[in-house]
């Protein structure tokens, strides 16, 4: 195997000449084709099911882009939507840089939800920003200590955490049911049992303009964050490290445990966040809508955006126009409520094939242009 | 079609050999023929072109061009069942036996005729038969798992000969053998040779099992054939010269003299920790290094040495037992390791010592990413020092790479050595510790990475060499150890130290 330099050590550090900037274009454009082929992929399949079904997959694609992207009310429906996926996401896309595959988002949520409204049913005489930063902080540290005792389990005890979350979800789940229905219960709430109503006041607003609730700009704010700790921060390194080979991150000494419960623990606070903003922003109060599956499609977010905090951004935006499309779809073409989790799914399963593709071609892997040459 | 029937050994050749892997080309017109009956070696560094040799030979990859004759005639080999067929097999360096079964059922199992109902009596008559005709003796009542390692090779041996195999490929057979099981096994090999029963052809890389039991040898170089005859008349220097062509090698530093009042840098007394089964424990009574001397830590695999490194490299949590550094606890911990100068290099380092996905850059920076030029921690990474820096270890480490931005993965496995020792062989080292450093690399990175170890020993590091290869403990070190079931259970200085005395206390008979 002969290996070239195409750094020539005398110019380094002047100007990237040609190779070096087409070299480096391949290598960032890889993940982007891949996953947009997989997305497309994922679209494909999905027609083919419509077309056993006797629909139409041009009408279908034509009501997803109106429904969820054609105007200034359907992207308002989308922006509103994206909001919790980013932070569901987030809750994804932290652990798995250290390697973890945490798809517990959801348990995350909910506690967060009901920590949030039963912080702020507590405080509801006090000044209303000092009621809404308590609610955040409260939902966060119930999201953070879920998801990050399942790092904790991971870590100190090797309980798979993929298998743990999940289950930690459903219990999560089925203590804010209890919550609910039981001691945080508001006796107004007859039908649907949820905790007391937030007073106007204690709510969070929409961004001036529009229908969009401020937890839009929160979400992006967390993505920011997020990917300034992963690339800008000897943490988010030490984090990579871990997550590229745990092995090699002990033997450098690195603080491997302390890192895992760290991140998982700051994945589970957006994901309470997360429970926070659907509270505060969006339901007035905490009742089983909470549950409402953020947490999984934060999932299929992560991986699409291939756990990069900045991607989930678009990535968030164009789930977001899925969902807010969904109800326009159901009627319009008389598709059964869950034709949408179907194409989340399709999409999904040929994204997690497409992982194997990576390094495969030639055209996206400069290292092997000089051998064939 | 029948070399299986006659029971004699066969005559193999193979004739323009050429294997093309897209522009890539592995081998490039080789022949070589191996006469009936003749134990023949092939020698040539990693990536010369060995197995993919024997990989066309025997049907396992179909060659771009080429030919095969089997006693004479042309062959036809499709796959490795036809090879099967005209009676050459293979004995892997790993064994392939299933440990859970008798040495009895994993031969039984392996023909391909087994029937589908075993009559266990008459197979066990049989085989008792069949082992009456080997040189040798193997349990077949016992489970492969409790077999030795030398007791098992011989049983792959014996399998392939059961299995009516008259040409046989030993892909470094002896690699997980000591120095007296080896010799035994590859004796064993030569009498059924020089009998008439067997022509082998070994695949090896040391020249001692070569000269002592081959009767002749092929030297493949970057895919060509560079050499080869009859080994009476060849000598070491001639086969290196066919081995590794023009190329530069580094050599040795002399060694500095240890000097007497050297200070102690590691010290390690009545350690105690569990083995990965928590089955067993390793016990080091009493281990202590010093600065400017390497000790070299011999031992058949598994027998603690794997425990002693964890613990040394903080990955296994000791029951009991002191180990200081420069006269501190010691606890590997990354600000430990940074304060008393450190420097750990796992074996295999891809898998263990580096991001495989990760830059190259990024690799070379985990020692100091959180460090800023005073040696300071820091919280905001420094991306164009880090850039900075491993651009100066590429260049004074030679670490040939396609750019600082390729993964790490794509790099040889010389390179990526190189790697590891320009980010833990810069600063100053005063404990340096080396697991199996030079396992699987080629000639020349072998002798450039033994000359950086020995460098740092005369730069005074105190150097623990932990390798399953005792040519290299031999070379490298100043005191020998040997562990054997856990505990460090002989030691001598290298002046006194001898391969055969060193192979019987790894085997643990004393």
């Amino acid at each position: 195997m002969t290996e070239t330099i195409t750094d020539d050590p005398a110019r380094r550090g002047e100007r990237r000449d040609f190779a070096t900037e087409r070299a480096w274009i391949a290598r960032r454009a890889e993940p982007l084709v891949i996953v947009a082929a997989s997305l497309l992929a994922g679209c494909g399949l999905f027609s083919l099911l419509l077309l056993t079904l006797d629909k139409s997959p041009a009408q279908f694609f034509e009501l997803l882009w109106r429904g969820g992207f054609g105007s200034w009310f359907s992207v308002q429906n989308m922006l509103s939507r994206t909001a919790p996926l980013l932070l569901a996401g987030l809750c994804v896309a932290l652990p798995a840089r250290l390697g973890l595959l945490i798809i517990g988002g959801e348990g995350a949520i909910a506690l967060g939800g009901v920590a949030a409204a039963a912080t702020g049913s507590a405080l509801s005489s006090a000044p209303a920003p000092l009621v809404i930063a308590a609610m955040a902080l409260a939902g966060m540290a119930a999201g953070g200590a879920w998801i990050g005792a399942i790092g904790a389990l991971r870590h100190y005890r090797a309980v798979n955490e993929t298998i743990s979350g999940l289950l930690m979800a459903y219990i999560a789940i089925a203590l804010m049911n209890h919550l609910v229905e039981g001691p945080l219960r508001d006796s107004a709430s007859l039908n649907k049992p949820s905790t007391a109503p937030l007073p106007d006041a204690d709510r969070i607003g929409a961004i001036p303009g529009t229908d969009v609730h401020w937890g839009l700009a929160v979400g992006i704010a967390c993505c920011f964050l997020a990917s300034v700790l992963i690339e800008k921060t000897s943490w988010g390194f030490a984090a990579r490290i871990s997550g590229g080979n745990l092995r090699a991150a002990r033997i450098q000494g690195l603080p491997v445990g302390a890192l895992i419960v760290a991140f998982c623990a700051l994945a589970g606070a957006a994901a309470g966040l997360c429970g926070m903003i659907e509270v505060a922003a969006v339901h007035g109060a905490a009742n089983a809508s909470l549950a409402s599956g953020y947490g999984y499609t934060g999932i299929l977010v992560a991986f699409l955006a291939r756990q990069n905090p900045l991607a989930i951004i678009p990535v968030a935006m164009l789930l977001g126009g899925v969902g807010a499309a969904g109800g326009l779809i159901q009627r319009r073409m008389e598709l059964p409520d869950a034709t949408i989790l179907v194409l989340q799914g399709m999409v999904f399963i040929v994204v997690l094939f497409a992982e194997t593709l990576y390094g495969r071609f030639h055209i996206f892997t400069p290292e092997r242009w000089a051998r064939k040459g | 079609m029948s070399g299986s029937a006659t029971g004699r050994a066969i005559e193999v050749e193979a004739l323009g050999m050429t294997m093309r892997f897209g522009g890539f080309l592995a081998l490039d017109d080789v022949s070589m023929r191996v006469a009936a009956g003749s134990f023949h070696a092939l020698l040539g560094e990693n990536g010369a072109g060995k197995s993919t040799l024997v990989k066309c030979m025997l049907g396992y990859q179909r060659p771009s061009d080429g030919q095969m004759l089997v006693d004479g005639r042309e062959a036809q080999i499709l796959g490795p069942r036809d090879a099967a067929t005209l009676g050459l097999g293979m004995v892997y360096q790993h064994f392939t036996l299933a440990p859970s079964l008798t040495g009895a059922e994993n031969l039984v199992i392996a023909r391909a005729d087994a029937p589908f109902v075993i009559d266990w009596r008459k197979e066990r008559a049989a085989l008792t038969q069949f082992m009456e005709t080997m040189p040798f003796r193997v349990p077949l009542d016992r489970p492969v798992g409790a077999l030795s390692a030398g007791e098992r090779q011989k049983l792959e041996i014996a399998k392939q000969l059961y299995l009516g195999r008259r040409f046989l490929v030993l892909d470094e057979p002896t690699s997980a053998l000591t120095p007296d099981e080896a010799e035994e096994v590859l004796g064993h090999v030569r009498a059924l040779t020089r009998s008439g029963a067997l022509t082998a052809l070994m695949i090896s890389h040391k020249f001692r099992e070569v000269f002592a039991f081959a009767d002749d040898v092929t030297v493949l170089r970057k895919g060509r054939r560079a050499g080869g005859g009859a080994i009476s008349a060849l000598d070491r220097s001639a086969l290196a010269a066919m081995m590794i062509g023009e190329q530069k090698i580094a050599t040795l530093d002399a060694r500095a003299a240890v000097a007497e009042s050297a200070e102690p840098v590691l010290e390690i007394r009545t350690l105690r920790a569990p083995d990965s089964a928590g089955l067993k424990s390793i016990e080091i009574d009493d281990l202590v290094l010093h600065a400017g001397e390497i000790v070299g830590v011999a031992g058949v695999a598994g027998n603690g040495q794997r425990e002693l490194l964890d613990v040394l490299a903080g990955q296994r949590a000791p029951k009991s037992g002191k180990i200081r550094v420069k006269g501190s606890r010691y606890g590997a911990t990354r600000a430990e390791m940074k304060e008393l100068n450190v420097r750990f290099i796992p074996e295999e380092p891809l898998r263990n010592a580096c991001a495989p996905l990760m830059s190259v850059a990024e690799n070379l920076a985990f020692r100091t990413f959180d460090l800023d030029r005073d040696g300071r921690s820091r919280r905001w990474l420094d991306g164009r020092a880090i850039r900075r820096d491993a651009e100066r270890l590429v260049d004074r480490f030679e670490v040939k790479t396609a750019s600082l931005d390729a993964p790490i993965a794509t790099l040889s496995g010389g390179n990526v050595q190189r790697s590891v020792l320009a980010r833990e062989l810069t600063g100053d080292v005063d404990l340096l510790i080396v697991a199996n450093p030079c396992f699987g690399l080629d000639f020349a990175a072998v002798a450039e990475i033994r000359a950086r170890i020995m460098q740092a020993r005369n730069a005074g590091a105190a150097v623990l060499l932990v390798s399953e290869d005792l040519d290299e403990l031999l070379e490298l070190s100043d005191r020998i150890l040997v562990m054997s079931e856990g505990a460090i259970v002989y030691e001598t200085p290298i002046a006194t130290a001898d391969a055969h005395e060193i192979g019987r206390h790894m085997a643990g008979r004393c």
